[in-house]
């Protein structure tokens, strides 16, 4: 009863079923139980946990509760937690303690939710499978052999665990949506600019987006009212009034409920590379979405097979420059024994940062030096609004865009570690979204053959996080993709508990 | 060979705002080290800069002063290096599209009047220091300074000497004190100079190749600096050797410039947009905003003082080298019945010789002066109507500096008994006198010694203890000698 959703908890915690001081109780010792397995989490922090739960308790008794009042979350380790470790999955972070907490933090924060901790995640959110983490891989609930996705890997392998109804996550070129999909629960990235990026740790500043994870599309809904909104430090951030995401969820439904709904398929997204099961499970969500009254139609996107392309040189080149604070001089980690200022700043950085993020920064310097800059950044920058324009043209005809969040499901750890271009390659169809800067959502939506689950990404015109639920929620509403929990790992934990 | 020199300056003016170019951290001078550097100031994870919009305005200021055109639309770049007083990583500038592109700056040199081009004005952020003593072989680093907002203002390479470098520097450096976006203090690095020095035979078109001089905090240092160079330069290329392009270091003590490092040491800057700043977008109705509240400008100052009280160039230039001093002079115009074209020139004069003098001497501000423009005016007044010689009135005048009778020239005047005698009868009477005590100098004088006038005019003088009008003093001697 206390694995409920962020609704469900919430009732419960309303009608005095239990307390959140219990809820949180029970959250840590799951979390504790899980953590030897799926290595989610990178900081724990029990101790605050039940002091939030009392002052959440005490805010339910006085009857001035919020929806998220006592509502257990964890937050990816890249966002700012004051007082807490903020490690970004690095060493070149591992001792580094928040002074101050990030917007979204901040926020949900103001709401009352009760933060159990940080969870791990690819290193400076550099990843596909969260394996590129200091602190160690993250393992899919749904089988432990199996990565969870990257680079937000521990807030969704959590909340695909059942451990805690809702994480927060950071989404670059898919960093929330992939691993929704790989570990079967729902994850949306919001217009760039709804969310202030102040305290989230810079990867790609043009690209970075936080956004939250849940088991529904309504639980989303509910975090991101708390995680949205305008904030004067970010200069990026969009002066618009706060929105109620939720507001079209509420709306009776009746069987057409999506009668009206113009999906757009773009031939690009259902072609070549795309595994089978997953084309099966595309197949089978859209005969849904028809029999809900939306209709489909072909829209052209020709320029989304650069997207890839695009986003390795645009993305480690705002990276190279994001990074070169981590220097040793300030905080973060220096190296014990160097001889003079260059020396210092090279082994600092040598051995603080890991093989993923060196690449990127490798990269993101050789496609900003000069005579290189033209061909590369400029190219790059041209080619993206290219492809903003292909969508623009593309919301001409259609409401929402539906596609396969990542071309494969799950893969086991290791196998693409090796691979760096075919890792990249499992974020083809997110990185669009991030370079035009709209919203997107990856919602359950089957499984493959090997029993691992398989997302639909739905997409959306700039602003259009409520219709983008409203969709999502509808389907949620006929179908039970994203009720279904990996019973297996709770036997993985008790077999594991024995063996150590 | 002659040879011409070839100089372009790149001024870095500190913005007078309150509060960083990106952060909300004081800006003040002289604080212990690391209590005004805010988060951002610190680059700590997660941080983001927010543009300070008093910078965007004082640089716009700028623009519509020298007559530049004010972008509507500038960019921020990054510009990449690593450093430890740079906490970043990189330092948050304008590369491709700066605030201000064009403008130029009227200057004026004892061998006349000069227009130098700009080329650009861009808004960047300063870093921090490193403090390389008193900490025993390791470095501090101080980050007050990072983020505190500069202008970087660039010349074309227009100046043909030093005195024309420094002639700029002054100018430049009193009209950015003159609208009020930086108080210009060289001492406290809110003023500095790179120096872009070439030489080449005089006539030819192609420029040389040149060195940068780096940081150069006074206008001394900046004449000095310059004259090294352009010897070194032209006994380089004299003796068959060649320049190489390099930044140098100029060091006061030894009187010369050094190589810092060459171009193939220059780094690669990696300059791209800051994702983190969007685009600077500046209206039409900004700009009139701001060029209404422009005061009125030293260039226009000079050509009005020029038409109304035909003042010369050179006057009108040094005049304007700060607002205090211009309204010092205007106020004393003002003041005075006559504005004929001789009183202005005397009171040039006099507020250019005895009242700069003063301020030096005292080491105060225009603003402390303590004769005030009226009361100059009504001792200008009293030389030109004759009451006082100018002679007496340097008497006078310090007398008012030193507070006496409430600075009143005419009761010092009476009261030190300095009322010129210019009673024709009188000095008649004194002459007629002198001319009898002294029977020997008339007989030299007649015998054609003209240095035996001079003599008897001294004598005149001392009779009427310095009061008798010179002017008639001679008249009435001439006279009296020909009978």
């Amino acid at each position: 009863m206390f694995a409920g959703t962020i609704t469900e908890v919430s009732q419960a915690l309303r009608a005095k079923r239990f307390s959140s001081v219990e809820l949180t109780t029970d959250v840590l010792q799951r979390v504790e139980r899980a953590q030897p397995v799926l290595n989610a989490f990178i900081t724990i922090d029990a101790e605050g946990a039940i002091a939030q739960a009392r002052a959440a308790d005490n805010a339910l008794g006085r009857g001035d509760a919020a929806p998220l009042t006592g509502i257990p979350i964890a937050h990816k380790d890249i966002l700012m937690t004051a007082g807490l470790k903020t490690t970004c999955g690095s060493r070149m972070l591992a001792q580094f303690v928040a002074p101050y907490d990030a917007f979204v933090v901040a926020g949900l924060k103001e709401a009352g939710t009760v933060l159990i901790g940080k969870t791990n995640m690819d290193e400076f959110a550099m990843g596909s499978s969260n394996e590129t983490s200091w602190f160690g891989p993250v393992r899919n609930p749904w089988n432990t052999d199996y990565v969870p996705g990257g680079s937000s890997g521990g807030s969704a392998a959590a909340v695909a665990a059942r451990l805690l109804p809702a994480t927060t996550g950071t989404d670059t070129g898919g960093s929330i949506r992939q691993p929704a999909a790989l570990t079967g629960v729902c994850g949306l990235k919001p217009t760039y600019g709804s969310c202030s990026r102040y305290g989230l740790v810079a990867f790609a500043s043009s690209l970075d987006q936080a956004g939250p994870f849940a088991r529904t599309a309504e639980d989303c809904g509910l975090m991101l009212n708390a995680m949205c909104g305008h904030d004067s430090r970010d200069s990026t951030s969009l002066p618009r009034p706060r929105e109620d995401y939720t507001r079209l969820l509420r709306e009776s439904a009746p069987a057409k409920s999506l009668s009206g709904l113009r999906i757009g398929l773009p031939k690009e997204y259902f072609g070549e590379g795309i595994d089978s099961d997953v084309a099966s499970a595309m197949q089978g969500a859209l005969a849904q979405f028809t029999q809900l009254g939306a209709t489909m139609v072909d829209v052209e996107l020709p320029s989304a097979n650069l997207s890839v392309p695009v986003y390795y040189v645009i993305a480690p080149a705002e990276a190279s420059s994001n990074l070169s604070r981590f220097d040793g001089v300030r905080y973060g980690h220096r190296a014990a024994r160097y001889d003079g200022l260059t020396d210092m700043y090279k082994k600092t950085r040598a051995e603080g940062f890991g093989d993923e993020v060196k690449r990127r920064i490798l990269v993101g310097t050789y496609v900003l030096s000069h005579g290189y800059y033209d061909a590369y950044y400029l190219k790059a920058q041209q080619v993206r609004r290219l492809i903003a324009d292909d969508f623009t043209r593309a919301y001409q005809n259609c409401d929402v865009i539906m596609g396969p969040t990542a071309p494969t499901p799950a893969f086991k750890l290791g196998d693409k570690l090796d691979d760096p271009v075919q890792m990249y390659l499992n974020d083809m169809f997110t990185i669009a979204a991030n370079l035009t800067g709209a919203p997107a959502i990856s919602i359950p939506c089957g499984f493959d053959n090997t029993g691992v689950p398989i997302g639909l990404q739905i997409q959306g015109n700039y602003f259009s996080e409520a219709n983008l639920l409203r969709v999502a929620h509808r389907f949620q509403q006929a179908t039970d993709w994203h009720l279904r929990s990996p019973s297996d790992f709770t036997r993985h934990v008790s077999r594991e508990a024995v063996t150590s | 060979m002659t040879w011409e020199v070839v100089i372009g300056l790149e001024t870095h003016t500190q913005l007078g705002t309150a509060a960083k170019i990106f952060s909300g951290a004081s800006t003040a001078f002289g604080a212990p080290p690391n209590t005004q550097a805010a988060a951002v100031d610190l680059a700590l994870p997660g941080v983001l800069p927010v543009l300070n919009k008093g910078a965007v305005e004082r640089a716009i200021r700028f623009g519509l002063a020298v007559g530049g055109t004010i972008n509507a639309r500038s960019i921020f770049a990054r510009k990449n290096y690593f450093y430890p007083d740079l906490p970043k990583g990189y330092q948050i500038s304008q590369f491709e599209i700066p605030i201000v592109a064009g403008g130029s700056l009227a200057i004026v040199t004892p061998q006349g009047e000069k227009t130098v081009h700009l080329t650009r004005a861009h808004l960047e952020e300063d870093a921090g220091k490193s403090l390389h003593e008193d900490f025993h072989g390791m470095s501090g680093i101080d980050l007050n300074r990072a983020g505190t907002p500069l202008l970087e203002i660039v010349s074309e390479p227009e100046m043909r000497s030093a005195a024309e470098a420094v002639a700029y520097a002054k100018t430049l450096r009193g009209l950015v004190r003159w609208i009020g976006i930086s108080d210009g203090n060289m001492q406290e690095g809110s003023f500095r100079c790179d120096a872009n020095v070439s030489v080449r035979p005089a006539g030819a078109v192609t420029l040389g190749t040149r060195c940068e001089i780096k940081n150069l905090n006074s206008f001394r240092f900046l004449e000095k600096a310059i004259d090294y160079e352009v010897r070194r330069q032209i006994a380089l290329i004299e003796d068959g050797g060649a320049v190489v392009q390099e930044t140098r270091l100029y060091d006061p003590d030894r009187d010369e410039t050094r190589s810092m490092r060459s171009k193939e040491d220059a780094q690669d800057y990696r300059y791209f947009p800051d994702p983190d700043l969007p685009p600077l977008i500046i209206d039409d109705a900004w700009i009139a905003r701001i060029r209404a509240e422009l005061p009125e400008l030293p260039a226009a100052m000079k050509i009005r003082w020029a038409a109304q009280y035909g003042l010369p160039a050179y006057d009108a230039a040094a005049l304007t080298a700060s607002r205090e001093l211009a309204a010092y002079f205007e106020d004393a115009v003002a003041a005075m019945g006559n504005t004929g074209s001789d009183s202005a020139k005397t009171l040039a004069n006099w507020v250019l010789g005895e009242v700069a003098a003063g301020v030096n001497r005292a080491e105060i501000e225009m603003q402390g002066v303590p004769v005030s423009a009226a009361q100059l005016a009504r001792l200008v007044e009293r030389i030109a109507d004759a009451t006082i010689s100018a002679k007496m009135a340097k008497e006078v005048f310090d007398s008012m500096w030193a507070g006496e009778h409430g600075g009143d020239a005419d009761a010092i005047i009476a009261a030190k008994g300095l009322l010129q005698i210019s009673d024709a009868g009188a000095i008649e009477a004194i002459v007629d006198e002198v001319v009898k005590a002294n029977a020997a100098v008339v007989a030299d004088y007649k015998a054609g010694r003209v240095k035996a006038f001079n003599s008897l005019v001294g004598q005149v003088m001392k009779a009427s203890h310095g009061k008798a009008n010179p002017e008639q003093v001679h008249a009435a001697l001439k006279g009296r000698l020909a009978r």
